[in-house]
């Protein structure tokens, strides 16, 4: 069935106007269950042994005196997790098995090695302390470039690049994009910038570390409580990992504190799964925060190569990328998303860009935010300032001037449907923020960005209650507030109040299959889905009230919440609303419903230009951002203060990643820095207010021309944050995290180069 | 003894338990108490997410040994609102969108309530510095710091708490 | 593992002497429980020190004002003689932590925590402060700079604890200041901190000043260069250049995750040259 589209809809009664969200009393009042919120009767408190070494082989695991150790009822190793068909014909998962629980070899600092059921968490801790692994220790690789080179030690020996070739290798993938003739486009150029970028890997740093309650019955049927942004990702990856068929585990969605990528995996679930198996008991596993840093998934940190051309009039002739990402122990480092969004923004006549995603001995990157975007942005519009600079052309111009518009071509291959760069260029443009003079040692610094953003596979059910009130149940876990878009869509379709629809997460024996929530696909996807499953309520609700007035089905419509006579040839009947009807279902045919499952598409990329002001101490190499703006379009901003908050949040992340935060190893490979205090995150003291406005360009996708806006703002902001260093200091940061004993040895390295 | 024995105020309620002498005051309020509106977010005090307030002070629970609580008085995020009644910082959270996630919000609600019972009119800086020691990876802080901006407007009775 | 909370500070001592094991004293707790919670510790005995009301004291003595062990740093801010008198140990020792550790923390922990990055300690070191000491042979009177001998370790022998500290009474015309650098604005170690005591005759000659320096050496050290640099001089430009070279000189730090060996040696310099501008605005008002 096409869907009805109407991307134009301007009369909204609800959406637009979202004012309170339906689990925020239970979240202000310290009600609301997270993943580390849950108890069983019964339950054991598991811990996990990690890896001290970087690289090395196990050549033996001595369990016994923890398993004599008084309150320990479990301990599990690789051998708890055989191989079976389903899990061997799945190369993906036979990592996540392998990064789950080391088998054979650790592969890096924090590495699973075996785990501990225990009647509490001391018992379980003194336990490990117990368990004795005997190592051979390997030489190791932590940096790209250094995995990347001849003779770098070996994490996998049947790793082969894109599964060809003899030799092993760290380089699983490479992937190339583009179109044109580059070296055209360079002859064609009045000005080239060739510059090489790094970036440092970012951790996700939600405050929630991963946590799961995991409880396997007699009869082999299990149950997981967690947090994870998908929960039907975690019961299909620990079916298959555990051997267990899917029907037989069921798997609840705790409360989510924070994930941006990194909760669409799994790492603790199978363990507790498999503890609990072994036990007969309830088991629960919650990682401290040194885990969190050592053993789950940050970013891929990367090493970019830019080359841009332009005329002196402005136009960008030709752009070409070589993106190396090394993504940890396992192949996987999102160089290609890097490659495909690098000139996104841009329309330049011939592009090229080269993605290679690399092994290292370091925790298998996640998703995060966006992921590969930022740090490929980073050095593309860094580029793209200097490029602006040394034609002399105002930044915001010189983008306007190359910006992808509606219907132009995007770098990686498809045509642009309705996009709305142009308008967030021009808002940046006419903001005040952008015409306040700066004082000494400041700077102003300009980005644009881009993501694709998702749709994917999503069921939705919605139920109208005995009192027509409405129950609806979605299948993606809520990460900021997406239950509140969901029942503020289904109110407007339904014509209810806002208030008379409640939305749950509903575990997955309930509902049909939903991806994980990623991709800012939650709002777009479950919401074109909640809609839709409204509307097949609205044509049961019609239904029922043809019967009751004795008519044909097609002489009813709904409006305003109650099904009327479709025109004056259906005859004269006083409406009959959702309450009336629902009072009567069951004499009229049983319990009213509308569900909708979907693959979907069409979800319409988004794009934000940020302005950053910053001021630089040049005696001590410190950055203090004094303003920040953020323009981004939203399509249709369903709950508009919650999309400034995505907008913000995302805006402070990137901005933590410009300045401060990075995984920082040392010789032997370990991680330096596994926790806040000195893996910095920015604090509250450390920005000003973060100014907002958001552009609405209706994607034609969805029907009410929703975007999703989760990503895209964590996309500029490494790039304008360096630009607007190089603006303050006249050096250009190449190295992020920009940190203050970089930019003080940049600065006196570079004392002044002209821009 | 490895055991102590415990008797202490939480919330105005007289409360006994027993505890480990490494328990922290978190995981008895979170494992022995079933008051799990405290979180532990590092365990180290580095992400305010455990902030409760002892005698009239915050402390991150993760950094109190649950023996020490003994005759003292703990005020945590499950005695905020009076019964159905929300405390006029938790009402502005809400109004404000000043969550996401949720997981640093108790935290964070009992460390600007302790602001304002001290500093009724706290400027822009001082807020931020005082809460500081609350992270928050969604909000980015904006609306965090808007929403203890307008609460504690209206708990100095001015009208406009815009 | 054993908790006790002494009411006196002779259970106190007897309790530490008597221990066997890994035994350790506990002011706020700050540090002690993340390194216990963490595994680097596996304490026998803890013994609580904020049971004991003589440890609570801030009291104006002849020559001085004595902190007692278990005031927490967020008292010490509320106290108005300390923070007219000492505002430099008050800054430094404000800036531990967060709100909440402002709570719990406490200076003479910072102190016996023995880390080279101590934030109170540099500015104690500058104020000259006097630890008193007190243990199963009596008690006495050390400096401050004493003791902290190596990272994680001090001069305190078994069973005796620091029970209080004297922040001396300072001239006319002098004052004090305290600087630490840090990547964000709060909740870091810092990188390098420096604290400065100086004290100006009646024509703005400084007659006597005390530097010291953190995060730069295995101790907070007190660097006698640096004084001379200001000592005789109206701390002037030529005398700030010379406090400077002289706190780069003195520092030897290492490359850690928090900053360069390159980076640390300048931002010495450059931080003592801020902190004694603000210690000379501050002995100009005196």
């Amino acid at each position: 069935m096409p869907l009805d589209h109407n991307p134009d809809k301007k009369d909204f009664k609800v959406v637009g106007h979202v004012k309170t969200r339906p689990d925020g009393v239970d979240k202000v009042t310290g009600r609301a269950k997270f993943g580390a919120d849950m108890f069983a009767p019964g339950m054991l408190h598991a811990k996990i042994l990690r890896s001290p070494h970087a690289h090395a082989r196990i050549k033996s695991i001595d369990t016994s005196k923890a398993e004599a150790l008084p309150g320990v009822k479990a301990v599990v190793t690789a051998a708890d997790f055989p191989d079976n068909p389903d899990l061997l014909a799945n190369e993906e998962l036979v990592n996540i098995r392998y990064n789950v629980m080391a088998r054979g070899k650790v592969l890096y600092d924090g590495h699973a090695v075996a785990a501990v059921a225990a009647v509490n968490p001391r018992v379980a801790r003194q336990a490990l302390k117990l368990i004795e692994v005997d190592y051979e220790v390997l030489p190791h690789v932590v940096d790209v470039e250094l995995a990347m080179a001849p003779g770098a030690p070996i994490l996998h020996e049947d790793l082969r690049t894109n599964g060809e070739g003899d030799e092993p290798t760290n380089v699983a993938r490479t992937i190339e994009i583009g179109h044109g003739d580059i070296d055209a486009g360079f002859k064609e150029a009045d000005f080239i910038v060739e510059r090489t970028f790094t970036a440092g890997a970012a951790h996700q740093g939600y405050i929630e570390p991963h946590a799961c309650l995991a409880n396997v019955s007699g009869d082999g049927s299990g149950e997981i409580w967690c947090c994870t942004q998908g929960h039907f990702m975690v019961r299909d990856f620990c079916a298959q990992i555990c051997g267990m068929e899917v029907s037989k585990l069921r798997v609840t969605a705790s409360e989510i504190g924070g994930g941006f990528g990194g909760k669409t995996t799994i790492f603790i679930e199978p363990v507790a799964l498999a503890l609990s198996r072994k036990t007969g008991r309830p088991v629960k596993l919650v990682m401290t925060r040194d885990e969190v840093f050592r053993a789950t998934g940050p970013t891929a940190s990367s090493s970019t190569h830019i080359k841009m051309g332009c005329t002196k009039d402005g136009v960008i002739t030709a752009a070409y990328a070589e993106l190396h990402y090394q993504g940890g122990a396992f192949p996987g480092a999102p160089s290609d998303m890097g490659a495909m969004t690098a000139f996104a923004c841009y329309q330049p006549k011939a592009v090229k860009a080269l993605g290679w995603d690399v092994v290292t001995n370091r925790p298998k990157q996640a998703a995060y935010r966006a992921p590969g975007a930022p740090m490929a942005a980073f050095a593309v519009e860094s580029v793209v300032s200097e490029l602006a600079a040394k034609i002399g052309m105002d930044p915001i111009d010189f983008r306007l001037k190359n910006a992808a518009t509606s219907g132009s071509r995007s770098s990686y291959g498809p045509t642009y449907s309705d996009i709305g760069l142009v308008e967030t260029l021009e808002a940046a443009k006419a903001h005040p923020n952008y015409s306040i003079p700066l004082g000494p040692n400041q700077g102003r610094g300009v980005a644009s960005g881009f993501w694709f953003n998702f749709g994917g596979q999503t069921a939705v059910s919605l139920n109208v209650n005995i009192d027509g009130s409405v129950a609806l149940s979605v299948g993606t876990p809520d990460i900021g507030g997406s239950r509140a878009s969901m029942c503020a869509m289904a109110a407007e379709e339904l014509g209810i109040p806002y208030e008379n629809v409640q939305t749950i997460i509903a575990d997955t024996g309930s509902l049909g299959y939903n991806d994980v929530t990623d991709g800012s696909r939650v709002t777009f996807a479950s919401g074109l889905a909640t809609i839709e499953a409204a509307r097949n309520a609205k044509k049961v609700l019609c239904a029922r009230a043809a019967k009751i007035w004795g008519i044909p089905e097609d002489a009813v419509k709904w409006e305003d919440g109650c099904a009327i006579p479709a025109g004056p040839n259906a005859g004269e009947f006083p409406p009959l609303s959702i309450k009336e009807l629902a009072a009567q279902a069951g004499e009229t045919g049983g319990p009213i419903a509308g569900h909708y499952e979907i693959s979907a598409d069409g979800a319409g990329p988004s794009f934000a230009t940020h302005i950053v002001d910053a001021e630089v101490d040049r005696e001590t190499g410190r950055i203090t951002i004094l303003r920040y703006l953020i323009v981004q379009d939203a399509g249709k901003a369903v709950s508009p203060t919650y999309v400034e908050g995505q907008m913000q949040g995302g805006a402070v992340q990137g901005i933590g990643w410009a300045l401060n935060e990075e995984y920082i190893y040392n010789d032997k490979g370990l991680l330096e820095n596994p926790g806040f205090l000195d893996y910095r995150i920015p604090v509250a003291s450390d920005l000003p207010m973060i100014d907002t406005q958001i552009v609405e360009v209706p994607n034609p996708g969805h029907p009410y021309g929703v975007r999703g806006v989760g990503e895209t703002s964590i996309v500029p902001p490494l790039g304008a944050v360096a630009n607007a260093v190089a603006a303050a200091t006249g050096t250009r940061p190449q190295e992020l995290p920009v940190s203050p004993p970089r930019l003080l040895k940049l600065m006196k390295d570079q004392p002044l180069a002209a821009e | 003894m490895t055991h102590s024995h415990v008797t202490t105020t939480i919330n105005g309620d007289t409360v006994d338990y027993l505890c480990d002498a490494e328990e922290t005051l978190l995981d008895v309020l979170r494992d022995r108490l079933g008051m799990t509106g405290a979180k532990e977010g590092c365990g180290t005090g580095d992400c305010g997410a455990c902030t409760v307030e002892m005698d009239g002070r915050i402390v991150c629970s993760c950094l109190v040994l649950g023996a020490e609580a003994d005759g003292r008085s703990i005020r945590t995020i499950e005695g905020m609102a009076k019964g159905e009644e929300l405390h006029p910082l938790q009402r502005h959270f809400l109004e404000g969108a000043a969550l996401q996630c949720g997981i640093c919000t108790p935290g964070i609600l009992v460390a600007a309530r302790a602001l304002l019972e001290k500093n009724p009119n706290p400027s822009e800086t001082e807020i931020r510095y005082w809460l500081a020691g609350n992270l928050c990876r969604c909000t980015g802080y904006d609306k965090i710091i808007r929403a203890v901006q307008n609460a504690a407007a209206e708990m100095r009775g001015e009208s406009n708490a815009a | 593992m054993r908790f006790e909370s002494p009411a006196t500070v002779a259970e106190a001592v007897t309790l530490l002497n008597e221990a066997t094991g890994t035994v350790y004293p506990m002011a706020g707790g700050t540090d002690l429980l993340v390194r216990l919670r963490s595994g680097f510790v596996e304490p026998d005995l803890i013994v609580d020190l904020k049971r004991i009301d003589a440890l609570h004291m801030i009291v104006q003595e002849a020559d001085g004002l004595r902190v007692g062990a278990a005031v927490p740093s967020a008292e010490l801010n509320e106290h108005a003689d300390a923070l007219a008198g000492w505002p430099g140990v008050c800054e430094a020792t404000g800036l531990i932590g967060s709100t909440q550790v402002q709570g719990r923390c406490t200076m003479v922990g910072n102190l016996c925590n023995a880390s080279p990055a101590a934030d109170s300690v540099p500015a104690l070191v500058a104020a000259g402060a006097i630890a008193r000491v007190v243990g199963p042979n009596g008690t006495r009177d050390v400096p401050v700079e004493e003791i902290p001998t190596a990272p994680g370790r001090t001069s305190l022998k078994k069973g005796e604890i620091i029970e209080s500290v004297l922040l001396p009474t300072k001239p006319a015309h002098s004052g004090e200041a305290y600087l630490r650098f840090i990547p964000r604005t709060e909740m870091d170690i810092a990188v390098v901190g420096v604290g400065i005591s100086l004290t100006l005759d009646d024509s703005g000659i400084c007659t006597d000043a005390r530097v010291g320096l953190g995060a730069v050496a295995a101790t907070v050290l007190l660097v006698e260069d640096a004084a001379k640099a200001l000592i005789g001089t109206k701390v002037d430009d030529a005398a700030l250049d010379a406090l400077a070279a002289a706190c780069s000189a003195a520092a030897s730090p290492i490359n850690d995750k928090r900053g360069t060996i390159e980076f640390r040696v300048e931002i010495a310099g450059t931080l003592a040259r801020r902190a004694a501008k603000i210690a000379l605005a501050r002995a100009q008002q005196n």
